[in-house]
């Protein structure tokens, strides 16, 4: 383990013992290029289990390109990707499973048509007896099922219902609670609060911290720095493909977050332009 | 559906917002959840043909007739099985119906042109039965098109090769009598032999159709396998994300089509002991309609292999009925299509009224 000490997340935080604290998945400068487009460039982040990790940005800043590289669906071309300290290049979303890394993507979490039990199981399915009689161990799944879903505060009365019946924000808790189940130690959210309703994005949110609180490591990945002040632990706000800011809680407001996920220094700029164009002090229109 | 229960013992986890036991949320109702098994609508559909019959065609009350009809529904029945597999599994093979022309073709003409025992035949019809399956299933994933395009050429390509290969060796369109071949006997008793009961004469296909029924319905509601037919034909991006080999379930499914079609062609050759090499097309269309008929939902996800027997079973008893009652034939296929109309209708009632929130 090379892990402590080296990362730029590290500087001030040394009120954490580093053994607790030592990331599970880590990226050093890591990059991926598309042929000749530059889609990430330089991004240091640190995952740790019991914190939620914010990664912030608008449209095209880099988001998706950052989780498939940690969820094992691209390889970086730059920097070092580190799990458990150890350098790792994924072949596949399988591989990231394996060492315990989960992405719960916002729109294929789960197979609407099949019932609860069985979307939970999903290509993780526990048998018994021998073949040729060995056969899904229903009762087993379902039972672990209710626990599982239970413990993370979804009571359903009938697991045999198709999860196309549940809502968006049940089906997502549903797919986490899922990951949480099959060993799960670092947490992949792909915006899964994008397309729900206040309510619902508040259900998530409230099993977002469930899991922090299990000694998960969480990358919650949202364009709502509302919703990820609530939660996050770190934030950090990706432009263009870099990174734009890094803070821990304590460090950044709401108010800076909003103010760099709106594009920070490009507003300021904005604000000069607008100001020459209507012929009036910068001072006079209204703060960003 | 949710109801604002205590959570569990733990200590960190959220209780469950008050707001969703706002009145909207109500159990399923127990006839609501019969109604959601796929193959309630093909019984029930079922019950109602097999009365008309018995009350319009006196001579469809034997038990001979009963014994024509499950023949009838056996020999189409074993091919829908795998169909209805592949199409919960959201493909479709189109080239079904001339593979079994292609399987019995290829253990007739090669028994005959090397002069082996028959039984050598079966075998390499089996190999070349799989192999077809395993290369539309190939060819789907390779190059990602609609298994409707993928499937229509390779039905196209069997359909030509059927009776062009079949004139090189025999000049005819049919394939040489292999009734005095060794092992001819045997395999006639394997695949096309008949039982008594109770004085009626029965098609050992019935028992086959029956026995590979079962054996489907285990497989896709007790083994992992079955699990993953459901999902990659529910929506493929989400199993493949969970881990379900979705590529090797489809190319598995595609030559299960393949196991069925050889297993059906075996019992046409040794029912009779020549191939006609033109046959079989359009059977295709009639495994689909089984399939649907019997609840299994065209774009996958969803479905039973109980459903496809029973649409079988309809299939038998309309086409025979029809002789019973002393009607015009012709009207066979026109029946068949309002009752495909009409499946499909239920079908899509059904999958709403099961989803419903």
């Amino acid at each position: 383990m090379t892990v402590h000490g080296s990362g730029p997340q590290d500087a001030g935080r040394e009120d954490h013992p580093p053994e607790r604290d030592a990331p599970v998945v880590e990226l050093r400068g890591a990059g991926k290029s598309y042929g000749n487009i530059r889609a990430l460039h330089g991004v240091d982040l640190a995952v740790r289990p019991g914190r939620v990790t914010c990664v912030l940005g608008d449209n095209g800043a880099g988001k998706s390109t950052l989780i498939k590289i940690i969820s094992g669906l691209h390889r970086h071309t730059e920097g070092e990707l580190l799990v458990d300290g150890v350098p790792v290049r994924f072949g596949s979303p399988r591989e990231a499973l394996d060492l315990g890394i989960a992405t719960v993507y916002q729109d294929l979490a789960t197979v609407p048509l099949m019932p609860v039990w069985r979307n939970f199981f999903l290509g993780s399915e526990t048998t018994r007896g021998r073949w040729p009689l060995r056969r899904l161990d229903i009762e087993g799944m379902k039972r672990t099922a209710d626990r599982e879903l239970r413990s993370m505060g979804i009571v359903l009365d009938d697991l045999e219902q198709p999860v196309g019946t549940l809502s968006g924000g049940q089906r997502q808790c549903v797919a986490i609670a899922r990951a949480v189940h099959f060993g799960a130690r670092v947490l992949i959210l792909d915006e899964p609060t994008a397309a729900l309703g206040v309510k619902q994005s508040g259900v998530v949110l409230k099993y977002i911290a469930a899991a922090r609180e299990r000694g998960l490591g969480v990358v919650f990945i949202t364009h709502n720095p509302h919703h990820a002040y609530l939660v996050g632990d770190h934030f950090s706000v990706l432009r263009l493909g870099t990174l734009e800011l890094a803070a821990d809680r304590a460090e950044v407001t709401l108010q800076e977050l909003t103010h760099h996920m709106a594009g920070g220094a490009e507003l300021a700029a904005l604000r000069h332009e607008l100001a020459q164009v209507h012929g009036v002090d910068v001072e006079e229109l209204p703060e960003a | 559906m949710n109801r604002a229960t205590a959570p569990a013992a733990s200590a960190s986890p959220p209780a469950p917002p008050a707001g969703r036991t706002d009145g909207r949320g109500t159990r399923r109702s127990p006839v609501r959840r019969l109604l959601a098994r796929p193959e309630v609508g093909a019984l029930i559909a079922a019950i109602g043909v097999y009365l008309f019959f018995f009350a319009v065609a006196p001579s469809f009350r034997t038990a001979g007739a009963l014994s024509t009809v499950l023949y009838q529904a056996s020999v189409m029945g074993i091919m829908a099985l795998p169909v209805a597999l592949l199409m919960i599994g959201g493909e479709f093979d189109l080239s079904a119906g001339v593979a079994v022309t292609t399987s019995a073709l290829t253990a007739a003409v090669l028994s005959f042109q090397f002069t082996v025992n028959v039984w050598t035949g079966v075998a390499v019809a089996l190999v070349v039965s799989l192999a077809v399956g395993a290369f539309n299933g190939w060819l789907l994933i390779r190059t990602g098109l609609p298994s409707f395009l993928v499937t229509l050429g390779s039905f196209l390509i069997l359909q030509g090769a059927n009776l062009a290969v079949t004139k090189i060796f025999t000049d005819n369109v049919a394939s040489d009598s292999i009734a005095d071949m060794d092992g001819f006997g045997q395999a006639r008793k394997v695949f096309a032999s008949e039982f008594t009961v109770g004085g009626v004469d029965f098609k050992i296909t019935i028992v086959y159709w029956l026995v590979l029924a079962a054996a489907a319905t285990w497989l896709l509601l007790r083994t992992r396998f079955g699990n993953w037919i459901f999902a990659v034909g529910g929506d493929q991006d989400s199993a493949r994300a969970v881990g379900v080999p979705v590529d090797r379930t489809k190319v598995v499914l595609f030559m299960g089509v393949g196991a069925g079609a050889w297993f059906v062609g075996m019992h046409l050759l040794f029912s009779f002991d020549t191939v006609q090499s033109g046959e079989g097309v359009g059977n295709e269309f009639l495994y689909i309609i089984a399939a649907v008929i019997g609840g299994c939902l065209l774009t996958g996800g969803y479905g039973s292999a109980i459903g496809p027997v029973i649409g079988a079973f309809i299939f038998g008893m309309v086409n025979q009925g029809i002789v019973y009652a002393n009607w015009n034939p012709d009207w066979f296929k026109a029946f068949l299509g309002v009752m495909l109309l009409v499946a499909a209708l239920v079908n899509l009632w059904v999958r709403r009224t099961a989803t419903r929130r």
